[in-house]
């Protein structure tokens, strides 16, 4: 009991740091701009290709995921400075309706040069192996998934916790305004968010294409999860979305061993209970409570 | 005044002269004009949440794909009665609409638009799951209509199917007219544009969007119903994501707020998808994204705004002439 307890858990963690890895840079877009981009998953798409087309070439898997973390950064970076700029003093409806337009065109890109199949991203062979913990064998991408997760995850708390950059974001996020009057340049604080969330997105679509797996359908299909991990934890709250992105794995994880057919459903089911309960989520940060 | 009202009155009245002749006109290609019609009043019916109350959703294809299967099974399993099957589609979708709306309509923005997703997923998660029903993958085949009223017969040429259509869309057209001039019509342009103060001056915000959600719903039904009729077969697709991406392109691309938008969008969307279809089966995708992208970048109020936009640049040159 407690081992199935244990497995339930690493298979819900290691799900959910993917799921945390992509949608951080949503999170804090979202809470600092106000920018609705639902074609954040397309951007982890573009990362998990890049990283796919490199391994299939013979190229070492950490070096693909650091370049699919550099490409969709840059990539990120150019769209923002031409693309979501003219969008920031345009309603919400504009920003979703081009954020949607954005995932349409990538999808209809990579259908057309990778085909409509599922695409695979080459793994090392020993992280395709299960290995021994103790009380049962245990697929070691899966373990991996979460050091890699629980490392980033820490860095990243680090940055906005500790440093100067972090205590001017968490600032402008409580109050652009009121930033900008203080000296805070917002603008290219926030140009420099959106690329690095945007990069932690391709990396957390290379890194996580063993579990979400890759296929142009991948942006559309997968953005829902991504916004659910950063409405539910409070927009523009990094805590809350590592609280959500957690729970979610896990009782998705849950749904899948206990009732697989209703899996989605369980899931979504408790979104909704959560947000009738809590309609900001379940962090939000302090200017928004 | 007199000419303004006459042009304006051959305005409203060309849309429906264009479907008539198209009839005439191209009595091979009346399963096209029928598409066209069944986009134009899908549109149609997310400008109502979209357009005219500002509820951001993109779960309009739940509705169509709730309401496209319930006629099919319908027809399968009850009876053949096509105008039967349209309206228990109606009715179920109305219901959908209005539970979902309770569930979702108390919150705004991101929340929403993320909630009407799930309801999305969720719907099209379960038609895949339940292949009994709905026939998964296969779709549901063995569709078999009864004539209308015992007398027009659904054939392989569609005339039939043209003008059930045609009079659908027509029914259809008309309620939203009376809706949009109607007070309630008014009191949704409120809410949309300031729902704090619409409830200060004592609307009930929550009970009208619900109102609105609910009639959109069995508008996007009925418009599911009628694709269910004029293919005789329900695939998946129909509640995809992607549906109501492309329903919100054929809005957006005519203009919101318009009566008329959907018409221009749908019509052009359409048209493109099947050029660009012919190119590549992805291109349309990629056609229809940077559609988008241009549409809300560039001309804001849609295509319909396309020629205001022209007048506007000339009176501007012709002012910056006289300086």
């Amino acid at each position: 009991m407690l081992s199935f307890g244990l497995t339930v858990l690493l298979d819900g963690v290691s799900y959910g740091m993917i799921l945390f890895l992509i949608s951080v840079g949503l999170t804090v877009t979202m809470g600092l701009m106000r920018v609705v981009n639902l074609a954040h998953g397309a951007f982890a798409m573009i990362g998990g290709y890049v990283a796919g087309y490199l391994t299939q070439r013979g190229c070492d898997f950490y070096l693909a995921a650091l370049a699919a973390a550099a490409a969709t950064a840059a990539l990120g970076a150019a769209t923002e400075r031409t693309i979501y700029r003219p969008l920031y003093r345009k309603g919400k409806l504009a920003q979703v309706l081009l954020s949607i337009g954005l995932v349409f065109v990538v999808t209809g890109a990579v259908s057309e040069v990778f085909g409509a199949f599922p695409y695979p991203v080459v793994f090392p062979a020993y992280l395709t192996r299960p290995v021994d913990i103790g009380f049962r064998q245990y697929p070691a991408y899966r373990l991996f998934l979460i050091a890699s997760g629980a490392v980033i995850a820490l860095l990243l708390w680090l940055l906005l916790d500790s440093s100067l950059y972090g205590a001017r974001l968490r600032a402008a996020v409580d109050n652009p305004r009121m930033a900008r009057a203080v000296g805070i340049n917002v603008s290219l604080l926030f140009t420099s968010t959106f690329t690095v969330g945007c990069g932690l997105a391709g990396l957390g679509g290379a890194l996580g294409a063993g579990i979400l797996s890759l296929e142009p359908a991948y942006a559309l299909k997968y953005v829902v999860l991504f916004l659910v991990v950063v409405i539910v934890g409070g927009e523009g709250s990094f805590e809350g979305s590592f609280v959500a992105a957690m729970a979610l794995g896990i009782i998705d994880t849950l749904g899948k061993y206990f009732v697989a057919e209703a899996a989605p459903y369980l899931l979504y089911t408790a979104v909704f209970a959560l947000l009738l309960w809590r309609p900001k989520g379940l962090i939000p940060p302090r200017s928004l409570a | 005044m007199r000419r303004a009202r006459v042009i304006a009155a051959i305005g409203h009245a060309l849309p429906w002269v264009i479907a008539v002749v198209y009839f005439f006109a191209a009595p091979s290609d009346l399963d096209f004009g029928i598409q066209v019609m069944i986009w134009i009043l899908f549109a149609m019916s997310l400008d109502l949440a979209l357009g005219y109350a500002g509820i951001l959703t993109l779960g309009q294809a739940a509705f169509f794909g709730l309401g496209a299967y319930t006629t099919g099974l319908f027809a399968i399993h009850l009876s053949p009665d096509p105008l039967l099957g349209h309206l228990a589609a109606i009715g179920v979708t109305a219901l959908a609409g209005a539970l979902t709306g309770a569930m979702i309509l108390h919150t705004t923005g991101v929340t929403l638009l993320m909630l009407t997703l799930a309801i999305v997923s969720v719907l099209s998660q379960y038609a895949n799951q339940a292949t009994d029903l709905t026939g998964g993958d296969n779709g549901l085949q063995g569709i078999r209509l009864e004539p209308i009223f015992g007398v027009f017969e659904f054939n392989i040429f569609g005339k039939t199917a043209y003008f059930y259509a045609l009079v659908v869309l027509f029914g259809w057209f008309v309620l939203v007219w009376r809706i949009v001039h109607s007070p309630f019509g008014r009191s949704l342009d409120g809410i949309r544009q300031n729902p704090h103060r619409m409830r200060a001056i004592g609307t009930p915000v929550w009970w009208r969007l619900l109102a609105i959600y609910t009639i959109s719903a069995a508008m996007a039904g009925s418009a599911g119903a009628l694709s269910a009729h004029a293919t005789r077969f329900v695939g998946l697709s129909v509640l995809d994501l992607l549906t109501s991406g492309t329903v919100t392109v054929a809005l957006i691309l005519g203009g919101t707020r318009r009566l008329y938008g959907g018409f221009i969008g749908a019509t052009i969307y359409l048209v493109v998808q099947d050029y660009s279809a012919k190119i590549s089966p992805f291109f349309w995708e990629f056609v229809v994204g940077g559609l988008l992208i241009a549409t809300v970048l560039l001309l804001e109020g849609g295509l319909l705004d396309l020629g205001p936009a022209v007048l506007r640049l000339c009176d501007r040159w012709q002012a910056g002439q006289r300086k």
